[in-house]
């Protein structure tokens, strides 16, 4: 086990800017690993009133280890209500019951626009099936913010989406309003390099921070487009040592979603 | 509407199967990370079934299992992986390569398929969603239209209604008539359900028809809709059952090594499926260790008053 005040590493770094993103009182959709990780470390510290939402139909979970999928039973017991799955897409997301959403993607382009689906050309004969829609789609659709976590390099940040599974601002500019799109849009991307924000016009992801010892030039590196970073660029912040103690010693002790 | 009204409704998993699911079926297998109808899936394998379209949000292990072992000819689903794990490698194999043949796909998003329950359940046509706007969904899956709501002029998306053949639900217990009760993710089990032109429960014990009256909003399923009753303790390992066992990781993290491989894959199906004749030996071959580590703590709901109205 890591020494409680070793240097954080990257992926703690990136659970700790999740955690940021949780305000208090929020309805927040959940996903495993990471953004399970922020979530209950919100909850612990700056968010103690968020209510945890998860697909599979559990609303305001409060697990008493670390759930392995969306699905897990620990989710159930001490939840405040179970509702078929049905229900929890009709009222929770379409009804707009949804504060943040939080995703993960194979591909994502400048526009926060995502893809799990398949990766080639051919969606009848693809280089890489990848698990398809799931909630995605109306997670993003409907939430009112959406923080994306992804590892982040040329293969993932792409010029162009093999396929679109789940649309971010679409081709920019007004055209997510234009789809009618009820929820705000991606508002961050969380990668292992640095955070972005999405220009408040134009609607195109920016470069917000670098975590410590990364350069603009290491992340323009592992984008695959002409990419926009803010000026002046900021230093992403570092948990501090309390944030650290609750990761390592309470909520992922065995390193399981802690490893890079 | 039950197909045996005056015989008794509660058959081995053997007779279930072969009495219910037919060469050339729309099968559903419902129950989301929870209550997977494993049991039921390698009983449909062992019986050799062929030319099925499989339908689940999640088809999990149980569906890559089925696709390895030539039961089905398309796959209708939601999200495709090992959850928390990976892939599915025996499906991927199917559709990247065609290995070892085709198999035909079609995709929702978890709402659009629950959206297509819900329609059959509901006797409707179709449902309305706003889901699809903005993907290529659309562009890959002709069943997803576009329609024009008539009070407010807006443009909706729309699934249309899907009545299965076959629907198969496990459930924690079930009166031998087949009302049946869930706790713990209910997914779409009564849905799905209500949608089957015939449905199979799969429950871990049968209780008298006394125990599920005493508490009749656990219920997600009543007796109308349900064909056959079976009581097979343990058929939704390696899946969990809320109260009654935990979902085996460790069989999900060795399933990504099993399914990579085809041999390996063909050895596991010997094994487990056709070299065993029903879930009792399973579970022998399972053994008391890895059950007694499966098993939760207590921890009990308060009981509740319904009031007795004499």
């Amino acid at each position: 086990m890591t020494a409680p005040f070793a240097a954080p590493t990257r992926a703690e770094i990136m659970v700790c800017a999740a955690c940021r993103e949780v305000q208090d009182g929020d309805s927040v959709f959940v996903g495993v690993g990471l953004p399970n990780l922020a979530v209950q470390l919100a909850l612990r510290l700056h968010a103690p009133r968020c209510h945890l939402i998860y697909e599979s139909g559990v609303f305001g979970a409060r697990p008493v280890r670390l759930p392995i999928s969306i699905g897990d039973p620990c989710l159930v017991s001490g939840a405040a209500q179970v509702l078929p799955m049905a229900e929890t897409f009709l009222y929770f997301l379409q009804g707009g019951r949804t504060d943040l959403g939080f995703l993960g993607a194979a591909q994502i382009d400048r526009y926060g626009n995502l893809n799990t689906t398949v990766v080639g050309s051919d969606y009848d004969r693809p280089r890489v099936r990848l698990p398809g829609a799931g909630g995605a789609p109306d997670i993003a659709l409907n939430a009112r913010r959406t923080v994306v976590i992804a590892r982040q390099d040329r293969r993932k940040f792409v010029e162009r989406l093999d396929f679109r599974t789940t649309v971010g601002w679409a081709e920019g500019g007004d055209s997510r309003a234009a789809l009618g799109a009820p929820g705000g849009g991606p508002t961050r991307v969380i990668t292992d390099l640095g955070i972005y924000g999405f220009d408040g016009r134009t609607r195109e992801m920016t470069l917000a921070s670098v975590h410590p010892g990364v350069t603009p030039e290491q992340v323009r590196e592992a984008t695959g487009w002409d990419l926009k970073v803010a000026s002046p660029l900021a230093a992403t912040p570092i948990p501090d040592g309390a944030m650290l103690r609750l990761l390592r010693e309470e909520l992922d002790p065995g390193r399981v979603y802690l490893k890079g | 509407m039950s197909e045996s009204p005056q015989l008794s409704r509660v058959l081995t998993m053997h007779e279930a199967i072969s009495r219910f699911v037919r060469d050339g079926d729309t099968v559903v297998l419902e129950g989301f990370t929870h209550l997977i109808p494993f049991a039921a899936g390698q009983e449909i394998i062992r019986q050799r079934r062929r030319d099925l379209t499989l339908v689940r949000l999640t088809p999990d292990l149980i569906m890559d299992q089925m696709v390895a072992a030539g039961t089905a000819r398309k796959l209708v689903f939601g999200w495709l992986g090992n959850p928390g794990v990976g892939s599915l490698h025996a499906v991927r194999r199917a559709v990247e390569r065609g290995y070892p043949g085709p198999l035909e796909i079609e995709e929702y998003s978890h709402f659009g398929l629950l959206c297509r329950y819900q329609a059959a359940a509901s006797g409707l046509p179709f449902f309305p969603l706003r889901g699809y706007r903005g993907t290529d969904l659309p562009r890959v899956n002709a069943n997803l239209k576009r329609i024009t709501c008539p009070f407010t002029g807006e443009t909706l998306d729309a699934v249309s209604a899907l009545h299965p053949d076959v629907a198969i639900v496990n459930a924690q217990r079930a009166d031998p008539d087949g009302n049946t009760q869930i706790w713990g993710l209910v997914g779409a089990q009564r849905e799905a359900a209500f949608a089957a032109r015939r449905v199979i429960v799969v429950v871990e014990e049968i209780v008298p028809e006394d125990v599920v009256r005493a508490d009749p909003n656990r219920t997600q399923i009543p007796s109308v809709v349900v064909d056959a009753v079976v009581e097979e303790p343990w058929s939704a390992h390696p899946s969990f059952v809320q109260g009654y066992y935990d979902r085996d990781n460790a069989a999900y993290l060795a399933w990504d090594r099993i399914t990579r491989d085809p041999g390996a894959l063909e050895r596991y199906l010997d094994e487990w499926v056709h070299g065993l004749p029903d879930r009792a030996a399973y579970r022998a071959r399972l053994g008391a260790a890895v059950q007694d580590r499966l098993r939760p703590g207590p921890r009990l709901a308060g009981p509740v008053d319904y009031g007795d109205y004499r």
